[in-house]
């Protein structure tokens, strides 16, 4: 029944929830998160208003993206951009090798993008000769640990800044220092000539625009617009579902897309590219490409009760709110989606039996749910995800338990019969075996203390009580 | 290429449950936005004073001055602060008018410019499309702002607005560009919020992460 | 509650009683079939829930009140979805409409606020999610609790956040239910209350095993035995 991956969740998920000081700095961030997030909630006139509208403009999407799609990139084409398709992850690397081919391309700068981490592109770039630097901060640490991004917007939310300077000071050569401002400082000299002299600049999206066939791209950094201006070719890359219909609907996804994901009122730098340098034009890339990327989004479309899960924008809110998230942290999913948006759409994305474990990893709290800013209605698709996976392939002796269970249940003068022994056994033998090897129940006893069977139950007081009342 | 979009498109048509092109949208009304998003006054008055208050939490360093004249000696005395030695700037407006004043050496990015030129430069002027009270922000494109990379490379971006040029809110600023541009969009259109930050480590705020770390806006 | 915590449901009734209602107890009830529902199985879980709903839409009873928000959010909610296009849908939306979790009960539909409990201690109290985010219950407890003589009511940081009992999932991932609870006990213990009160047992049942283990003096208590207390 447990794959590798499930095995390998369960040990890196118990070796994290265990890590009481990975606990205090996840979760410190976080609180401190949510006290920002907060004020700008309430500085909203009608956050919840805010959130129907920006589910029914992304439903809108959702439900006509073929044509919306298509008007994306005629206009996009219309200005000279390159629109490519990819069915699937290696479709796209390819894709990205043709061009970098074409263009003889020699140094790349990157910034941030999710579903570049999805399809693996650095490793496939790296492989085939090229050399990628990550221009956003957090993911620049990263990569130098080779390491993956911990959180979709926070890559390296898990450092500490001993632990990045430490690294800047053996990867860079760097003075080792305590001050981030100091640190940040070393990567921006490192970066900004990376900036001049690359040939390919990458980037990721956040929405793409049908109205006006635009990408929009979101960051407090600036890298990325600089990977944007200075690059002869740029490359973006996003998946279809990414989607808004008008211009006008980023006066609310902006400010939306800020206030969850980071609890800022808008995040410092907003950009719409629509092409490459147009006539007149002083600077930008000679050559834009746009690849629209598939990669199982068509799979999450076709299931009618998940499909509202397209609808989301990478935001991160569900994860800061997640409790399991917030034990256990982002490496442990051990894929690129985390937190509740990953349990839920990952199943899908990479296979229902082997992934169905992230959705069973949930104590369905739906926190996630609550904070979702487009209302995915993230907790229920756990369930249902959990119902699919028993229903195509039940684990054999826990379906047969819950039968047992079930036959039980139904007979309660059966199990008042059976409740003395429970008492008796509690009593006089499960002191010898508790929290050990041979407890029955360890996986509770090993960290908790079990109540106890009360000497009467319920039914029996009730009755008794009814017999005082009668006898009155 | 073609072959893949034409899949991708069936796939998601069958997803859909449908076999024919949509040709209708739902068209949703955008009034609706600006009631749900923070509340902004009804005139300049209120959106100055949002707009001063947003700048000071953002860290930008925001000037209401009387006159281009005033705007002027404003960037003089940056200018000798500051200790600037080098400018780029853009265009035949107010921005070249007022960096011209300056006597410093120029670097005008319109018709082109090398990016390790540009990179030299202590601080890069610009105009604007608009201010937006609501957010503190200013947006710019690669039309109004000299392109893509002056109002981003330079460690300080200096942005010289007009009165006119402030707007109340998001809805207003969007529908700005609608007017301005519709039929012609520049190929970038950007919304500046604060200084270039990062919250990376610790998310601790840092500014001057890879764009500038100093953001100045002078209005007339 | 039924074999571990009697004295909850006694208490349910004695306040129900109180307040001048006739209750009613369904002996053959025993479990609302979540476990198997929550785990996937959910035709096992119908094996469960089909003669509970077909015993409580055929009792005549004006309300349904659980002492669980668990139990109480299977009923009104998942109810639906779990009969869906079968015999029992509208019975299951029917039984689903009459029933109520305790506070909310007594806040909500009888429009009570003070039961006329008494019980001077320090409390904070514990959100179960099912019955915050299913059911809605925020503020029906609290402003019972308001009521009761001598309480003070302090609040907890995270008082929203999941205790991680979460059904099998405590069974299933013991080191991350742990760790959440962990969490949630440490949250009580900086309020410096005596008691920590929640609304579902299974809440208190996690909470408490682990304020055993640690050996810690806070006691959980359910809402309702508070407010039976006189």
């Amino acid at each position: 029944m447990a794959t590798e991956f499930s095995q390998k969740f369960k040990a890196d998920a118990k070796r994290v929830a265990g890590d009481l000081r990975h606990r205090e700095l996840i979760q410190g961030a976080l609180r401190k998160y949510e006290v920002v997030r907060d004020s700008c909630k309430e500085a909203f006139q009608d956050w919840q208003g805010a959130r129907e509208g920006a589910a029914e403009r992304k439903s809108d999407a959702i439900d006509h993206l073929d044509t919306y799609l298509e008007e994306f990139a005629s206009k996009l084409e219309a200005r000279g951009t390159k629109v490519h398709w990819a069915g699937t992850g290696p479709d796209a690397r390819q894709i990205f090798l043709d061009i970098l081919k074409e263009k003889g391309a020699r140094s790349i700068i990157k910034s941030k993008a999710m579903t570049a981490e999805e399809i693996h592109l650095n490793e496939a770039l790296e492989k085939a000769g090229y050399s990628v630097v990550e221009s956003d901060l957090g993911e620049y640490i990263v990569q130098l640990r080779h390491e993956t991004p911990y959180h979709i917007v926070f890559p390296a939310m898990h450092l500490t800044r001993g632990e990045i300077s430490s690294l800047f000071a053996e990867k860079l050569g760097s003075a080792p220092t305590d001050n981030p401002e100091d640190l940040t400082m070393i990567a921006r000299a490192v970066l900004r000539e990376k900036y001049v002299t690359a040939d390919v600049g990458i980037t990721g999206a956040n929405f793409a625009v049908a109205e006006t066939g635009m990408v929009s791209i979101t960051e407090n950094e600036g890298n990325a617009r600089l990977t944007a201006a200075l690059p002869r070719t740029m490359i973006t890359l996003l998946g279809i579902e990414k989607i808004v219909p008008k211009l006008g609907d980023l006066a609310l996804f902006l400010p939306m897309l800020a206030t969850a994901g980071a609890g800022q009122a808008l995040t410092g730098y907003n950009s719409m590219y629509g092409g490459p340098r147009q006539p007149g034009e002083c600077d930008g890339p000679e050559e834009f490409h746009v690849i629209l990327l598939d990669n199982g989004r068509t799979a999450l479309l076709a299931d009618a009760e998940q499909r509202d899960t397209l609808r989301c924008i990478r935001c991160g809110a569900c994860l800061n709110v997640c409790p399991i998230y917030r034990n256990v942290g982002g490496h442990a999913y051990g894929t690129t989606y985390s937190g509740p948006i990953g349990s839920v759409i990952t199943p899908h994305l990479r296979g229902l039996q082997d992934w169905k474990h992230l959705s069973q990893a949930s104590s369905l709290c739906g926190a996630c749910s609550e904070a979702c800013p487009v209302k995915i209605d993230l907790h229920h698709h756990l369930l249902q995800n959990r119902r699919n996976a028993m229903a195509s392939k039940p684990v054999r002796w826990e379906k047969l338990a819950f039968r047992a269970f079930g036959w039980l249940a139904v007979r309660p003068r059966l199990l008042e019969a059976l409740m003395p022994f429970g008492r008796f056994g509690q009593k006089w033998f499960h002191w010898i075996v508790k929290g050990g090897r041979l407890d029955p129940v360890r996986v509770w006893t090993e960290t908790r203390e079990l109540p106890a069977f009360a000497p009467s139950s319920f039914t029996q007081l009730w009755r008794a009580k009814k017999r005082a009342e009668a006898a009155r | 290429m073609n072959a893949e979009k034409q899949k991708i498109l069936r796939r998601i048509r069958e997803a859909l449950g449908v076999h024919t092109v949509h040709t209708v949208h739902k068209v949703h009304p955008q009034g609706d936005i600006a009631s749900w998003l923070p509340k902004v006054g009804p005139a300049f008055e209120a959106w100055a004073e949002l707009f001063a208050k947003n700048s000071v939490q953002l860290k930008t360093s925001f000037h209401l001055v009387e006159s281009e004249a005033a705007a002027a000696r404003l960037l003089a005395e940056t200018a000798r602060a500051e200790g600037w030695q080098r400018l780029a700037a853009h265009g035949n407006g107010p921005a070249r008018a007022i960096v011209t004043t300056l006597g410093l050496p120029s670097l005008w990015t319109d018709g082109g410019y090398d990016a390790r030129e540009l990179e030299r430069c202590d601080a890069g002027i610009t105009e604007c499309d608009a201010l937006v009270a609501q957010t503190g922000s200013v947006l710019v494109t690669s039309k109004s702002a000299g392109g893509r990379a002056l109002s981003v490379l330079p460690p300080h971006h200096v942005v010289l607005a007009r009165r006119e040029q402030l707007v109340a809110d998001l809805p207003a600023a969007f529908a700005l560009l609608e007017r301005k541009y519709r039929d012609a969009y520049p190929s970038f259109i950007g919304f500046i919020t604060g200084p270039s930050r990062t919250g990376d480590i610790e998310r601790i705020l840092v500014l001057g992460a890879h764009g500038p770390k100093k953001l100045t806006i002078v209005c007339w | 509650m039924n074999t571990c915590y009697p004295e909850a449901g006694m208490s349910m009734v004695k306040v129900l009683e109180r307040l001048g209602h006739a209750v009613q107890f369904h002996e053959d009830i025993f479990c609302c079939g979540q476990p198997a529902f929550n785990a996937g199985y959910w035709d096992e879980a119908r094996m469960v829930a089909g003669p509970v709903l077909e015993t409580l839409a055929g009792d005549g009873a004006d309300a349904i009140v659980i002492g669980s928000g668990s139990c109480g959010a299977m009923l009104k909610v998942f109810y639906r979805d779990l009969f869906a296009k079968t015999a029992l849908e509208g019975k299951a939306a029917a039984v689903g409409e009459r029933t109520w979790e305790f506070s909310d009960f007594l806040v909500t539909k009888l429009g009570v606020t003070d039961v006329g409990a008494h019980f001077p201690a320090r409390v904070t109290f514990h959100d179960g999610c099912h019955g915050l985010r299913e059911l809605k219950v925020k503020q029906q407890p609290r402003r019972l609790l308001e009521h009761v003589r001598g309480l003070e009511l302090i609040e907890m940081r995270e008082a929203e956040t999941c205790c991680g009992f979460g059904g099998t999932f405590s069974a299933k991932f013991p080191a991350i239910s742990t760790a959440m609870g962990e969490v949630k006990c440490a949250s009580a213990a900086d309020t410096s209350a005596e008691y920590i009160v929640s609304n579902d047992s299974s809440c208190l049942m996690q909470i408490q095993g682990l304020l055993d283990r640690q050996k810690k003096p806070i006691k959980t208590m359910h809402l309702a035995e508070v407010l039976a207390r006189q």
